[in-house]
């Protein structure tokens, strides 16, 4: 059943994608009305399939890498939703949806099986450490997204070439201010996902910092993040160099998520 | 129930800036007249309602009808006559327009196709407000309202479902429009003038009216900058403070005659970290330029100068010219819609005598026959009323349905013929006395909106 769910949850993504994608070409106001239906429906379901899940496993399921990409492709979804409800950033679904989408598919196509849960994560700190961290990426993937399209256009006016991308596009302004937005809120987040991390770590291995690389590395990427921030707020940086840093950030904050766990194997791999 | 006559011809008689020059403009658009010039034509015989419309670039008469060739000779004589013009110099420079095409020329300017700048909106208010002054006047009918309304509605299809309008095609609004991509809200953001040219002005007064909230205006003398900052309202300042107001401003929109760069690359660079590398934009109208293309290098930093806008203006007026195809193509079949509405018209008074007369003879027989049968009881009674009733309306069935679905071409001769077979004529002569009532009153135009619902 959740399994079934997912994928009717997949199909309204992939809907909601190809929407946006018209919309960006056609500029038809109606398809990104629909496309923003589908989306809704999406989640509506994607959240019966987690609660679903959860219930069968008993766990929180931010556990295996098929949770916690489900999860993270809800949380962006969320994320992007009330996000256009405030400012109806133009364009930004065409960015964001194939990546919602690209992040449910990761997800169906890792084993779904039931694991027992391994005694160590067996606490209440994992649904706060896992959410609180997720949420962080949703948000932060968001501002990731907003850059790409802040060079995208910021390329545009340099090189004078005026033409559909250009129209397409928000204003530089726009997109700066809310990529900024979205790191105001991811960073808090992040920030609070490595604190609640290594309070469990303390409870469960009896250390609040042991350098074990997915440690290292998101202290790496708290650390660019932070950078970044401190260099908008006092030397006023923006623009091109704003968002090149946070795509580094967001590469950094990838290979925290992913890339360790396959190449420096430690006490935070999922389970699978 | 008074029946209407429309005028139902359409007929279109004016210039604009493509046939006439201006003087002659001037002379049609009637202006020292007394009273307004609509008056003029709405007085006229044949004319049964008339809209004036007179715009810097157009002058044109739209009247609805009886008769093209009456009509045109009486609008033609008294227009000449009045604007004091020589018949055939009017001829010359005038276009005239019947039928189909009044319509869809009536169209082609409410959805700004025949303007000067194609997709220029202000066309569609003066359009407006002519035809509330002969509303107001009485001077507009059934037809024209229909017509105008339409009109109106059309010209909204357009602008909504293309992009007519959405490019800018004159330099200091593409200058604004590139500001916006950059800016976002300009509400909030500051803008500089150097030097106080004609064009610089037009942009500063757009950037205003979108919402800028500050202006400097800098010039080489302080007296011009004055001024021009009072007009505007902004403040003025000396040239050797421009550096200082860099730091400060946001767009800057230069126009000096200085014949080397007046801003440089490493002015900007230097102001680029007290000014938090907010962005900066420069237009550059100069010819030669004022700002050194090079600072569009620098991060932050956007520099267009007057090429690059014309480029830009050129590419939105061919994508208006792209559009304008597709506009032609909804007014083509808005057109087909009013032309049926229009022949709708026609058959209503002939299936209405139709039925009229069908009936007063149906009642006539029935009470001749009726005052021979005198021991009919009620329910016999009944029967016979009932027979010739479906009688009558089974008979006139057919006809009817031919002319309410007969195609357009051959409807006219139905028309004439159903008349002529049935001898409806005194429909007709009915209809002319009514027409002269309406035209005598004021209200018109609500009777005539009343009846054109159905």
């Amino acid at each position: 059943m959740t399994e079934f769910l997912l994928h009717l949850t997949l199909i309204a993504y992939i809907l909601a994608t190809a929407g946006f994608l018209v919309n960006l070409i056609t500029l038809r106001k109606d398809v990104e009305k629909f496309a923003t239906y589908f989306l809704w429906a999406g989640l509506f379901i994607h959240t019966l399939s987690i609660l679903l899940r959860w219930m069968s496993s008993g766990h929180p399921p931010i556990v295996s890498f098929h949770e916690v990409f489900s999860f993270l492709a809800w949380a962006l979804c969320l994320a992007f939703l009330l996000f256009q409800m405030g400012h109806k950033l133009k364009a930004l679904g065409a960015f964001i949806s194939p990546i919602i989408t690209l992040v449910t598919i990761l997800s169906v196509i890792q084993p779904k099986k039931i694991l027992p849960l391994p005694p160590v994560l067996q606490s209440y700190w994992l649904p706060i450490h896992a959410s609180i961290s997720l949420i962080s990426y949703a948000l932060l993937t968001m501002s990731f997204c907003i850059s790409i399209m802040y060079l995208i256009q910021e390329r545009q006016i340099k090189k004078k070439r005026l033409g559909a991308i250009f129209k397409r596009l928000p204003s530089l302004q726009t997109l700066d201010t809310m990529a900024e937005k979205c790191l105001k809120i991811g960073f808090p987040f992040l920030t609070l996902g490595i604190i609640t991390g290594s309070i469990w770590a303390e409870k469960a291995w009896g250390a609040y910092w042991s350098w074990d690389p997915k440690e290292t590395w998101s202290l790496i990427t708290w650390l660019l993040y932070a950078a970044l921030l401190h260099q908008r707020l006092t030397v006023g940086w923006r623009g091109k160099r704003s968002a090149y840093m946070t795509i580094i950030g967001f590469l950094a904050l990838l290979f925290t998520f992913i890339g360790v766990t396959y190449f420096l194997p430690g006490a935070h791999s999922y389970a699978s | 129930m008074p029946l209407d006559m429309p005028s139902k011809e359409i007929l279109v008689i004016g210039v604009n800036h493509k046939t006439a020059p201006v003087e002659v403009r001037e002379r049609l658009a009637l202006n020292q007249m007394e009273n307004p010039p609509i008056k003029l034509f709405w007085e006229l015989p044949s004319v049964r309602e008339v809209v004036f419309l007179s715009t810097c670039n157009r002058v044109e008469v739209i009247a609805g009808v009886k008769d093209y060739s009456s009509a045109k000779d009486e609008i033609v004589d008294i227009w000449t006559k009045v604007a004091q013009v020589p018949t055939e110099n009017f001829l010359k420079s005038t276009y005239i327009y019947k039928g189909k095409e009044a319509i869809r020329h009536v169209f082609r300017v409410a959805s700004s196709l025949d303007s000067m700048v194609v997709g220029e909106p202000q066309i569609l208010g003066q359009l407006k407000s002519a035809y509330r002054t002969a509303h107001e006047l009485g001077c507009s009918g059934q037809i024209l309202n229909k017509l105008m309304h339409k009109a109106f509605s059309v010209a909204k299809k357009i602008r909504t479902e293309t992009r007519i309008a959405s490019q800018a095609v004159s330099i200091s609004y593409a200058a604004v429009e590139l500001a916006k991509k950059i800016f976002g809200d300009l509400s909030g953001k500051s803008a500089m003038l150097i030097g106080a040219g004609e064009m610089a002005e037009l942009a500063a007064q757009h950037l205003i009216t979108n919402g800028i909230s500050e202006l400097k205006v800098a010039n080489r003398t302080l007296e011009r900058a004055i001024e021009l900052s009072k007009t505007l309202g902004g403040e003025a300042i000396s040239l050797a403070e421009v550096e200082d107001a860099l730091i400060e401003v946001d767009i800057v929109i230069s126009s000096t005659g200085a014949p080397g760069f007046v801003v440089k690359k490493e002015q900007i660079q230097k102001i680029m970290r007290p000014r938090r590398h907010r962005l900066l934009f420069f237009i550059d109208i100069a010819v030669p330029r004022d700002v050194d293309p090079e600072i569009n290098d620098i991060e932050n930093c956007y520099v267009f100068d007057i090429d690059e806008l014309k480029e830009v203006v050129e590419e939105n007026k061919a994508e208006r010219q792209k559009e304008a195809v597709k506009a032609e193509r909804i007014i083509d079949s808005e057109i087909i819609k009013f032309k049926s509405w229009l022949s709708s018209l026609d058959i209503v008074p002939v299936i209405r005598g139709l039925q009229e007369k069908a009936e007063s003879i149906r009642k006539k027989e029935l009470t001749k026959t009726l005052k021979n049968l005198k021991n009919l009881d009620e329910k016999e009674l009944k029967a016979i009323e009932k027979l010739t009733q479906s009688l009558v309306s089974k008979i006139l069935h057919d006809p009817i349905i031919f002319l309410k679905k007969g195609n357009s071409e051959n409807k006219e001769e139905a028309l004439v013929m159903i008349s002529k077979i049935f001898s409806l004529n005194g429909i007709n002569e009915r209809q002319e006395t009514l027409k002269k009532q309406s035209h005598s009153c004021e209200d018109t135009d609500k009777k005539a909106s009343t009846n054109g619902q159905f």
